[in-house]
């Protein structure tokens, strides 16, 4: 035990240390995101854009590596595929012409198959299970810096629109009435949620990473009785997991990703049937 | 007597050759209460999204308060059914009470001013013990009164019940019209409801939306007028109860 957090501080575990912080960097936005995607109900939206920032790395890899596009790099493919199927969803269930659920499941099997297709006839090794399983080998300083970025776009305006949030939340028919742009509340929680689930990929993957953006949350709810404590709640959740998923990982050289995903879902499991007890003792007890 | 609502001639189908409202024409006199009745899928919900700006006619018009409905929502108050908002939502009952009084002001902050209106409503619907608990802990009744004063906090002259009875208790029915009673003597109320035994309680008019609209006077509709709306026979139950309300104080006491 001794030796293994002897070993976690050497220099050569430089890997390790990015990933933790990113995951720590990373729980602000995951807090308030995370919250909303799962009071809202869009978990499956947000998995859609998971899936479909494969679609986006396919393409940019092969406009890379075939037509020299040196700019096209796999994160900015990865982010345009992820808001490219949240944003087309979003529209489609804002102007409810067609089935919601139908709409989802096209775009999260057209993002898988357009990124299978374009990784097969892109030259060169590409690191396919990396991104599907996540691989923490991957993560750069720069994820750091855009981590940051992303706390900064995703806290602030949490804070100083709480209000017209928490109304659009709740009861979107109502915060209309009474003159908030819910549409645009939307729209706009939908693309910071697909840039979320982009920057957490090398972490978790993209089959688990919506996991990560769920488990906290509804954790917290198990505990909290308002939106904002909601997300604090699930921020340090998030940083939780997250630390201890990629230490556990570590120490029994498992993948990180699945490791992550178990220890949220023991925690949520277990929330839960303690939450339910004590909810059942309190009716019991006022019969209300 | 001032119409606060009148609709002209409004057609609407929410796809095109089918009309879910036809011809619909009549108003509704500041003071009024009424009843909105049929039978389901005839119309009611739509009728009440149409009024609320929330759709919009193919043809035919709609003036609330002489104005559009989008524009003279800020004067409407509307309390949806409880059951179709998230029973797990984590929020308190003063935030939202508060909701009610989000303006179209840019950040959607509270003034101190809008905390006591929604203290106040809240009072009204004699719930102002509830203010810290959580939404999601209430019985069905607290709810729906919860709600009720989210639309009052907002000081409405217009006030638009969808289904108020349905899926509560009778004694949480019973303190629901006790409240009702209260509000009419205030504002005008129009309530949707699939309760024909609704039309008796203190309403004047009833709204009867089977694709056509018709209007009746709550005290000569009878079984047959129902029956025509309908298409079936159906039972109608007259009430007959007295209010004692004190409506200064909030608290109604029901006889």
């Amino acid at each position: 035990m001794i030796d293994f957090f002897r070993q976690l501080f050497q220099p050569e575990m430089s890997f390790l240390h990015l990933a933790l912080a990113l995951g720590i960097l990373a729980s602000p936005a995951l807090g308030v995101i995370g919250t909303l995607v799962v009071t809202k109900r869009i978990s499956s939206i947000a998995g859609a854009g998971a899936h479909a920032a494969l679609g986006g790395v396919g393409i940019a890899l092969y406009l890379q590596r075939v037509l020299f596009w040196s700019w096209c790099t796999a994160t900015a493919g990865a982010i345009a595929g992820a808001m490219a199927a949240a944003l087309l969803v979003g529209i489609v269930s804002l102007s409810a012409r067609e089935r919601e659920d139908t709409v989802i499941a096209v775009v999260w099997a057209l993002g898988m198959s357009l990124g299978l297709l374009f990784l097969d006839k892109t030259p060169g090794y590409v690191d396919l299970q990396g991104y599907l399983f996540g691989n923490i080998l991957l993560v750069t300083a720069n994820d750091l810096w855009m981590t940051l970025a992303l706390d900064a776009i995703v806290v602030i305006p949490a804070v100083i629109f709480y209000n017209p949030l928490l109304a659009t939340c709740f009861d979107g028919t109502f915060a209309v009435l009474r003159g908030v742009r819910t549409s645009l509340f939307y729209l706009v929680l939908l693309a910071l949620t697909a840039l979320t689930v982009v920057l957490l990929i090398n972490v978790a993957g993209i089959v688990l990473v919506i996991a990560l953006l769920t488990l906290p949350a509804a954790t917290a709810g198990c505990f909290t009785r308002h939106l904002w404590s909601m997300m604090v709640c699930s921020g340090i959740f998030s940083a939780l997991f997250i630390s201890a998923g990629l230490l556990l990982s570590f120490y029994f050289s498992l993948p990180s990703g699945p490791v992550i995903v178990l220890a949220a879902a023991l925690v949520y499991v277990i929330s839960l049937l303690f939450s339910s007890r004590r909810r059942g003792e309190k009716n019991s007890a006022g019969g209300n | 007597m001032e119409n606060i609502i009148e609709v002209e001639n409004l057609n609407f189908g929410y796809e095109p050759g089918s009309l879910t409202l036809e011809a619909v024409s009549f108003t509704v006199p500041r003071g009024s209460s009424g009843c909105i009745v049929g039978p389901n899928g005839g119309g009611k919900s739509t009728l009440l999204k149409l009024l609320l700006g929330l759709l919009v006619p193919v043809s035919g018009g709609i003036r609330i308060f002489g104005k559009s409905p989008a524009a003279a929502r800020e004067k409407v108050g509307y309390m949806p059914q409880y059951h179709k908002l998230d029973a797990a939502f984590p929020v308190s009952v003063l935030e939202v009470a508060l909701m009610g009084r989000m303006r179209r002001n840019f950040w959607g902050r509270y003034s101190k001013a809008d905390r006591i209106a929604a203290l106040e409503a809240l009072d009204e619907m004699g719930i102002a013990d509830l203010e810290n608990r959580s939404f999601s802990a209430l019985s069905g009744g607290q709810r729906q009164r919860v709600l009720i004063a989210r639309a009052l906090a907002g000081d409405p002259e217009l006030l638009l019940l969808d289904e108020p009875t349905a899926n509560i208790d009778p004694g949480a029915e019973e303190q629901f019209h006790g409240a009702l009673e209260c509000l009419r003597k205030r504002m005008t109320v129009l309530t949707v409801s699939h309760d024909l035994g609704f039309v008796s309680r203190g309403n004047d008019l009833v709204i009867c939306v089977n694709r056509f609209v018709s209007l009746h006077e709550a005290a000569t509709f009878t079984a047959d007028t129902a029956n025509a709306v309908y298409h079936h026979d159906v039972d109608m139950i007259k009430h007959t109860h007295h209010c004692f309300c004190n409506c200064s104080g909030g608290e109604c006491s029901h006889d």
